[in-house]
């Protein structure tokens, strides 16, 4: 079943090259992509440890490097995330001028990388997998973009394939890291050999240092962050919704997966210098979203700056905090798929974004400013929504982490200064909103009609998710959790 | 069982064959020369896999203690069969550009030759990789390079052609007297030529190291010029550019690959002098910066993929510096599929519209089927997941982090995150800039089969590697 979910949207892309109709193709693949992603989540058993739905083949037995994947519970939501935002994003796509063929393949690309990167459980192609979805990311920016749509492929792609090798490099050095008897591509293996001990505090230092920055890079850590709004302003919509949504996630994810159970001394060797850096994005990039005056930018510079909060989470270092990392990336990747999903449709009818030519597009398009008012209060972290679960576990996560050492410590700080962050947050989106949405209508734009009746549906999905986890975050908390009592409960005595 | 050695007497012959024929049949087609070749070669490769076994180099004599057939050697000998095939189709495809470079009456004279000068290039590759003395060495090197000279400036009404052969011819004999300098002063230290004797004269303590390391420096600058290293990669852009494209392949692939295998084998005497690894590393590092920052501003196609090998040199350097034999030769092979995809398009697409960068402007257009074989090629010359080229890079870096070679592995990242650049901006002129021209590009049959062929290695062996590293086990 899982095979079935990882290589559906790889196969449909495959078919979709080779001449099957592209939109009807694309919409059955993500669609059954979905429907078995929520299968598997009801099938999930929670009080079960490990992964579970495990598959494996044997690629080269000297380097014991296996094609494996597996879901555990932060696997899991990962996927579901995958598989929900894909279906947006297909079903979001309109008409597309050239290559009708190629963008959708691309697209599915992109899913199937992100879908393989999250199921997998051998290092080797959890990074291969990420990486397929390079090219098409270039390709998407580079000729269905708009703006300086050049400039910023170049960009986007330069930066990710520096991030990715030095990744590479990190992830070489902790598989040398281990004995040579017990060396493994595998990452079940990896952690049981970072529970024995086997990976030395020193190594943990380079490797988590290497790992930051390869992954930093990826999630746009400041000060990494310059090509992502470049790059998300002039990606069309559905690729902005993917990349922003899932793909991104994949460092942060990489981060849960590696960093916290295989390198515990790394990362509190680190702590300070990711303390700094999550503040820049926090504060300094939030304060540089206030400044925007395109939406499409706006939209770009507040994704890099919510990667500041799911840092804090995994720097926190406790359950509390890193499963309220884990469900922000989730909640996250849905509110601003549906924002540049959203963002995309007004383009599409006005043909700018800038502030200061919208105004009043509610009175035309409700069901839009509807949805992209619920969106944008899910991203300020407004009760109600699954944002404001995952911070306010973030918060006390943090916080609890300064207070367990009994002096003034860092975490406090930046935990204040981090719910600071969230007015800033909430600056910003409410005044997007005010300008775009409210205020007088443009004599222009008296004849815009309201988004197609058929996009409703991927709308409600994405909206109903998040309340649903908004108001039942337990229903997460529950399958993520276990994934990381099992690695804190081990590190409790060191 | 074949005995090992009359695989290349049977290439020779190959090569007289034709040429015979070229001289004395004058009436027919000359492309059906070429296609005889390629089913000669094809079935001489068949023939590397039913070879009788040869005496281990240790107590080697007579003829054996300068000729080896090591599973090194018969995978090269693979290698360099499979690049002259591959050399052969493009070279049917460029004919129409041979046959209107020669100012004659008779339209297809020299056809021929251009067909059959090949095939004694890779007889001398093949004798090359088998070559464990110096003595053989520099006579089937020799063998190699004078082959070239004619191939180099083939369409010589051109000047461009002209000027390259030209570089070429003075700068290889220059490289070749370096060559048989430094062979004397090893030879006069140690007494020997067979590079297994020399191991053991080397070992020898009362033996005088400087001198021998002398003369292994020259032999290096030889095979420097060979591998196209910095500093004696000067020639390499101008005789790449001007050469006639299946031959820029051919020198890019064939000449290169054979390079390293030398280089393998030549170094493994000196390995207990800590010198030669330290010069090694230095000229790795400058080549990798060398090779990808000057081809970043390049506009011409086939002197971007110049520079290209130059900086593939350099990582393919790094595998030397580290001696990791494997993943070097898996580099190579990597090297070759990507490399010979990427020439095989230029040679059709050049033919249309001409070299530049800029003459693949909306090439997705005209020719999806180009355009996605030139996109999969610069994908794995760039070192993305999932193709050779990335499997290629992983080993080359695996080796040096385990190695520690710091340096080797920053200056490594840095120069591959520029070589995105450079083949992503290829991607780009095929897939977003408007084409200039709107007629769509034929491809004959035997090219798209190759093509797809090359296509699907490069795809496999970037998810499934196991097979060559196998091969290189046995």
């Amino acid at each position: 079943m899982l095979l079935f979910i990882v290589f559906c949207p790889i196969v449909a892309a495959i078919l979709i090259m080779a001449g099957a109709p592209a939109r009807k193709t694309a919409l059955l693949a993500s669609g059954s992509t979905f429907v078995m992603t929520l299968l598997a989540f009801a099938l999930f058993e929670r009080w079960q440890g490990g992964f579970q739905h495990v598959s494996s083949f044997t690629i080269s037995a000297d380097w014991r490097l296996n094609f494996a994947v597996g879901l555990d519970g932060l696997s899991l939501i990962m996927v579901l995330l995958a598989a929900i935002v894909t279906l947006a994003a297909v079903w979001f796509t309109g008409e597309i001028d050239k290559y009708e063929n190629a963008f959708y393949a691309c697209l599915l690309l992109i899913s199937g990388g992100a879908i393989g990167a999250f199921a997998s459980l051998d290092l080797f192609f959890f990074y291969a997998f990420h990486e397929l979805a390079l090219i098409p990311t270039f390709l998407l920016i580079g000729i269905w973009g708009s703006g300086n749509r050049s400039a910023a492929a170049w960009k986007i792609t330069i930066y990710l394939a520096l991030g990715s090798f030095v990744l590479l490099i990190g992830l070489i050095l902790l598989y040398q890291s281990v004995p040579v008897a017990s060396r493994s591509f595998d990452i079940r293996a990896l952690q049981a050999a970072a529970v024995e001990g086997q990976i030395g505090p020193e190594a943990q230092r380079h490797i988590y240092l290497l790992l930051l920055i390869g992954f930093g890079v990826l999630v746009s850590l400041f000060p990494f962050h310059t090509w992502a709004p470049e790059a998300y302003a002039s990606a069309p919509a559905p690729a902005a919704m993917l990349h922003a949504g899932v793909l991104k996630k994949f460092g942060l994810y990489g981060l849960l997966r590696l960093a916290i159970p295989l390198l515990p001394d790394g990362a509190r060797h680190w702590t300070g210098l990711l303390i700094v850096l999550l503040l820049g994005n926090i504060i300094y990039i939030g304060l540089v979203t206030i400044a925007q005056k395109r939406l499409d930018w706006m939209l770009g510079y507040s994704s890099v700056m919510h990667m500041g909060y799911i840092f804090l989470g995994i720097a926190s270092a406790n359950i509390l905090g890193v499963t309220g990392a884990a469900v922000l990336i989730f909640a996250h990747g849905l509110s601003i798929a549906l924002l540049f999903g959203l963002a995309g449709e007004i383009r599409k009818r006005t043909g700018t974004l800038v502030f200061d030519e919208l105004g009043g597009l509610a009175k035309v398009m409700p069901f839009a400013g509807l949805a992209f008012g619920l969106a944008a209060f899910a991203t300020v972290g407004l009760p109600g929504f699954a944002n404001f679960a995952a911070e306010i576990m973030i918060f006390f996560g943090a916080f609890q982490n300064g207070w367990e050492m009994e002096r003034f410590h860092v975490f406090q700080i930046a935990t204040v200064l981090g719910l600071w962050g969230v007015v800033i947050s909430a600056v910003y989106m409410l005044r997007a909103y005010r300008k775009a949405f409210m205020g007088t209508l443009g004599e222009r734009w008296s004849s815009l009609v309201d988004v197609r009746r058929s996009l409703r549906v991927p709308v409600t999905l994405l909206v109903g998710a998040l309340l649903w986890f908004g108001f039942f975050p337990q229903t997460f908390v529950r399958i993520v959790a276990p994934a990381f009592r099992t690695y804190f409960s081990a590190n409790a005595q060191p | 069982m074949i005995p090992p050695s009359s695989l290349e007497i049977a290439v020779l012959t190959l090569g007289m064959v034709i040429l015979m024929l070229e001289a004395f049949a004058e009436r027919i087609d000359k492309r059906i020369l070429a296609f005889a070749a390629i089913g000669a070669l094809i079935a001489v490769l068949i023939g590397t896999w039913f070879l009788a076994p040869s005496p281990a180099q240790e107590q080697a004599t007579g003829f054996w203690s300068f000729y080896t057939a090591d599973p090194l050697s018969i995978f090269f000998k693979r290698f360099a069969l499979l690049t002259t095939i591959l050399v052969l189709i493009m070279m049917i495809d460029y004919a129409p550009v041979v046959v209107a470079s020669i100012p004659s009456a008779k339209k297809q004279t020299s056809l021929g030759e251009f067909f059959a000068i090949p095939i004694f290039t890779c007889a001398g590759l093949m004798y090359l990789v088998s070559a464990i003395d110096f003595v053989f060495i520099f006579v089937s090197l020799e063998l190699v390079t004078i082959s070239f000279y004619v191939l180099v400036s083939f369409t010589r009404h051109n000047p461009a052609t002209l000027e390259a052969g030209v570089k070429y011819l003075v700068l290889s004999a220059l490289s070749t007297a370096f060559l048989v300098y430094g062979i004397t002063w090893i030879f006069g230290v140690t007494g020997q030529t067979n590079l297994q004797r020399i191991t053991v004269a080397l070992a020898n303590l009362e033996i005088e190291r400087g001198p021998a390391l002398f003369g292994m420096v020259l032999v290096l600058v030889a095979l420097g010029f060979k591998i196209a290293a910095v500093p004696f990669q000067i020639w390499v852009p101008d005789v790449y550019q001007g050469a006639p494209t299946p031959v820029t392949a051919y020198l890019s692939v064939g000449s290169k690959a054979a390079g390293f295998v030398v280089l393998l084998r030549v170094l493994r005497p000196f390995l207990m002098l800590p010198q030669v690894e330290r010069l090694i590393v230095l000229i790795a590092l400058l080549t990798l910066l060398y090779g990808n920052l000057a081809a970043l501003p390049q506009s011409n196609l086939k002197r971007l993929l110049a520079y290209s090998s130059i900086a593939h040199a350099g990582y393919l350097l790094i595998g030397v510096a580290c001696f990791d034999g494997p993943a070097v030769t898996f580099y190579l092979v990597a090297y070759l599929l990507m490399t010979l995809l990427s020439f095989a398009v230029l040679v059709i697409v050049a033919q249309q519209t001409g070299e530049e960068i800029s003459d693949f402007d909306g090439l997705a257009k005209r020719s999806p089927f180009l355009a996605f074989a030139m996109l999969i090629a610069m994908a794995s010359l760039a070192g993305v997941p999932l193709t050779a080229g990335f499997f290629g890079k992983f080993f080359i870096f695996y080796a040096a982090i385990a190695q520690r070679q710091t340096a080797l592995v920053v200056v490594g990242v840095i120069t591959v995150a520029c070589g995105f650049y450079y083949y992503l901006k290829v991607v780009r002129a095929m897939y977003w800039q408007p084409a200039a021209k709107v007629d769509n590009i034929s491809v004959n049959v035997l090219s798209r089969l190759a093509m797809s062929a090359l296509i699907v290695a490069i795809v496999w062996l970037g998810i499934y590697p196991a097979p060559i590293l196998e091969a290189l086990k046995r």
